[in-house]
């Protein structure tokens, strides 16, 4: 039994070696899915930046499919499996359920993320991310996406299995950690989400092959049952790497467990909701069904994340107070290892996530808001903020802690891997907030030209969206820049990068060459200080998210204003 | 405030019973953002009954092809001339009027008054497009087999512009139609007799729904 398993050094764990094996599988193709729709990126930016337009029309929509399939599935998905495994087997200290099946649905989703990218780049599915019928895209496409799916799904029931044999096995004691309950929520979505895929992408094939219809409403509703849900996967994997590494390089608490487990609870009973979020302009669906949906049911998933926002930074300072950064309100954010590039890395994604993208979302979710929002470049410009800036950027996070504890070798590059979420946070700041902004002009998504050349009628959009539009370049290729270190240091980690050993501080970051404290225990008396107050007091944390309700509440309805201004519709 | 307490990161399993009451501000801030959710849900049905801007419309399916041909219909009634090759209608005040998307154009070019309400059929004939109302940024989806009617009211006069903002292929980009508003009282153009028509509308024809 010893040999299938090695003991970590920092954390204490048992790594079953196929765990660790199927970790580094996923993400090393994790990796090549964001360099593939990493070089798309730039060609749609750069065709974009209407002053450069980079491609032909052809090319611009192709390289648009590659990037929306390559990033938000192949490389989001690849990424999750290796965080299912990690959450499972090595933080329950038990092996994998079934290794060979585990490779088995490993390969299944190699073979269908192949396929589907030879079908892009040669050109036989131009049809967009969502390849909404009745456009249509060759059969193998559709397949190559089933193929991934099914290999998706069979990894999730592999990490309930895996959960099963821990239990079973006695691996752990107690109730599983939060952050493996919250990889159980982001699972169980995933068998939503997965539901709804083969619901449709079965079906589609079909269509494809001249064997059955597709209503082409239907189609988007059930798409984006998938196309939503998927997103909430992001989200619920994204809330538990960040109490991950809060608890990795700051030693964060957990407030309260009956909190945050309700909040995750939340997810998945309402999230997959969020699919009338593309549909609230659509001709299919009344009223009533677009309020109750797009809401999820009165905003309850909305709910979770905004208690996740406050118990996330407030763990982060009960935890530091305790340590004994106790003055004033921000102390123990000031002292907070900020160097640390896994640190940095989440600081920065609930940041983004929360005042950007959460913000935007609930607010373009809004039924008739989405009037004024719908397929312009808003839309884009809140989900880089939410599934780039938040969900990527985490996974970034999680990576230079990844390297040396599961790949055991020293993170490549220090200097700029301490720069890099950073230089690609800020990137992806004025990336999407210049985007929204061009948006509100009416600039349309998903479009080669907006100079119209060859249209019948012309368009003058204001000079600001030519401006917004050069920002939004300037901001992309920042991002696309931190990219690519992010690549260059963790290939070169990998595969070049120099084994730990004692005494080497360069390339391993603080939380791995000390473990900050999983544990606190305080006495009576050291519960309440002068300085503190009570243990569970967090009012830095008070302060900040007093802030962000005030700007959700202001931009919320400074967009019920000028949607007040615009034609009466109904 | 007598003896000790633990507390856990998030990667230890928690032992015992874990459901305990929670602190103050950890329920202060559930029950704010609780409040603040139910003024985002209130706030769309409020909508429907105090505000303007709505997407409900009048819902419906449709074939493509009829509802290509009632499009042409409502042209031959009330075309008025033309406009970069397409016709150009204006039609009664209340009047239900059409507009078409495919590959990829917009039809017709309608003429609109200001103040004044029309029930705005949309539909198209081949595959989704995007109706983005230029510059106003009023967007809707447009899915074949499906007839999309919104009761508008242009409160603005000049010339504006349909992009389509729904992914269509390779000539997206292109597809750019055109309404133009006028003043409430500005002089009606002549309809013109269009020799295909089955029958010229009579003056007390006109105006009424289909």
């Amino acid at each position: 039994m010893s040999e299938l398993f090695r003991t970590c050094p920092t954390t204490g764990l048992k790594v079953h070696r196929d765990a660790d094996a199927l970790i580094k599988a996923n993400a090393v193709v994790a990796t090549v899915m964001l360099l593939i729709g990493g070089i798309a990126a730039i060609g749609v930016l750069l065709t974009r930046w209407q002053a450069v337009h980079l491609l032909p029309a052809v090319w611009f929509y192709r390289i648009l499919t590659v990037h929306g399939m390559t990033m938000l599935v192949f490389f989001i998905l690849f990424f999750e499996m290796a965080i299912l495994y990690f959450a499972s087997a090595v933080m329950l200290n038990c092996r994998v359920a079934t290794p060979k099946l585990a490779w088995g649905s490993f390969a299944l989703m190699v073979v269908g993320a192949v396929m589907v990218e030879v079908e892009m780049w040669t050109g036989k599915a131009d049809v967009l991310f969502t390849s909404y019928v009745p456009l249509r895209a060759e059969p193998p496409f559709y397949l190559g996406v089933i193929l991934f799916a099914v290999g998706a799904l069979l990894v999730v029931f592999i990490f309930f299995g895996t959960l099963v044999v821990a239990k079973r096995e006695r691996t752990y004691t107690g109730s599983v950690p939060l952050v493996t309950y919250g990889a159980i929520t982001a699972a169980i979505i995933a068998v939503i989400t997965l539901g709804h895929g083969a619901a449709i992408y079965i079906p589609t094939f079909l269509w494809s092959i001249g064997k059955m219809q597709v209503d082409p409403q239907v189609y988007r509703m059930v798409w984006w049952g998938l196309g939503h849900s998927s997103q909430q996967i992001n989200v619920a994997a994204m809330v538990a790497v960040w109490y991950l590494l809060g608890a990795l390089t700051i030693g964060s608490v957990v407030l309260n467990e009956k909190i945050s487990r309700t909040a995750f609870v939340l997810y998945v009973l309402f999230i997959s909701m969020a699919s009338a979020h593309h549909l609230l302009v659509d001709p299919g669906m009344g009223a009533e069904w677009k309020v109750w949906n797009t809401s999820y049911a009165m905003y309850l998933a909305v709910l979770a994340s905004m208690i996740h926002g406050f118990t996330v930074p407030a763990g982060m300072e009960v935890g530091q107070r305790a340590k004994g950064y106790t003055k004033g309100l921000f102390e123990w954010l000031r002292k907070s290892p900020w160097g640390d590039p896994a640190f940095a890395a989440m600081v920065l994604s609930i940041v983004v996530f929360g005042f950007v993208g959460g913000i935007t979302g609930v607010t373009f979710g809004t039924e008739q808001i989405n009037i004024m929002v719908h397929n312009t470049l808003r839309s884009p410009g809140h989900f880089h903020a939410t599934v780039v800036s938040g969900t990527a950027l985490a996974f970034m996070g999680l990576t230079y802690y990844v390297i040396p504890l599961i790949f055991r070798k020293r993170v490549a590059f220090w200097g700029m891997a301490r720069v890099q979420p950073y230089i690609f946070a800020i990137g992806m700041l004025i990336f999407s907030m210049s985007m929204t902004f061009a948006g509100t002009f009416g600039v349309p998504r998903r479009h080669w030209d907006i100079s119209f050349a060859g249209a019948p009628f012309d368009v003058a959009f204001s000079p600001a969206v030519d401006l917004m539009l050069g920002i939004m370049a300037i901001g992309g290729i920042l991002a696309a820049v931190g990219g690519g270190m992010y690549i260059i240091i963790t290939v070169t980690s990998v595969f070049f990068g120099k084994p730990l050993e004692a005494g080497v501080t360069a390339g391993v970051p603080q939380g791995v060459l000390k473990l900050p404290p999983q544990t606190y225990t305080l006495t009576g008396e050291e519960r309440v200080t002068a300085e503190r107050g009570p243990i569970h007091h967090a009012p830095g944390t008070l302060v900040l998210v007093s802030v962000f309700l005030v700007a959700f509440i202001v931009y919320y309805f400074v967009n019920w204003k000028l949607l007040s201004q615009i034609w009466r519709i109904g | 405030m007598s003896g000790p307490e633990t507390l856990h990161s998030a990667i230890v399993a928690p032992q015992g019973v874990w459901w305990k009451p929670a602190h103050r501000a950890e329920k202060t801030w559930v029950a704010i953002a609780f409040a603040w959710c139910m003024i985002l849900f209130a706030m769309m049905p409020l909508w429907h009954f105090k505000g303007g801007q709505n997407p409900s419309g009048i819902r419906g399916r449709t074939d493509p092809g009829a509802f290509m041909a009632r499009t042409q219909e409502f042209i031959n009634q009330y075309r008025v001339g033309e406009d970069h090759g397409l016709p150009l209608v204006e039609p009664p005040a209340g009047a239900d009027i059409y507009m078409i998307g495919m590959m990829w154009q917009w039809m017709p070019v309608l003429r609109l008054r200001e103040g004044v309400q029309y029930t705005l059929h949309l539909s198209s004939l081949d595959i989704n497009h995007g109706f983005s109302l230029y510059p106003v940024n009023a967007n809707f989806q447009i899915v074949p087999g499906y007839d999309y009617g919104l009761r508008i009211v242009p409160n603005a006069t000049g010339d504006f512009r349909v992009i389509c903002n729904e992914f269509c292929g390779i000539g997206h980009h292109s597809m750019v139609g055109k309404v133009v508003v006028v003043e409430r009282d500005a002089p009606a153009l002549p309809y013109l007799r269009d020799s295909t028509a089955a029958a010229p509308p009579a003056d007390s024809a006109r105006g009424g729904a289909r």
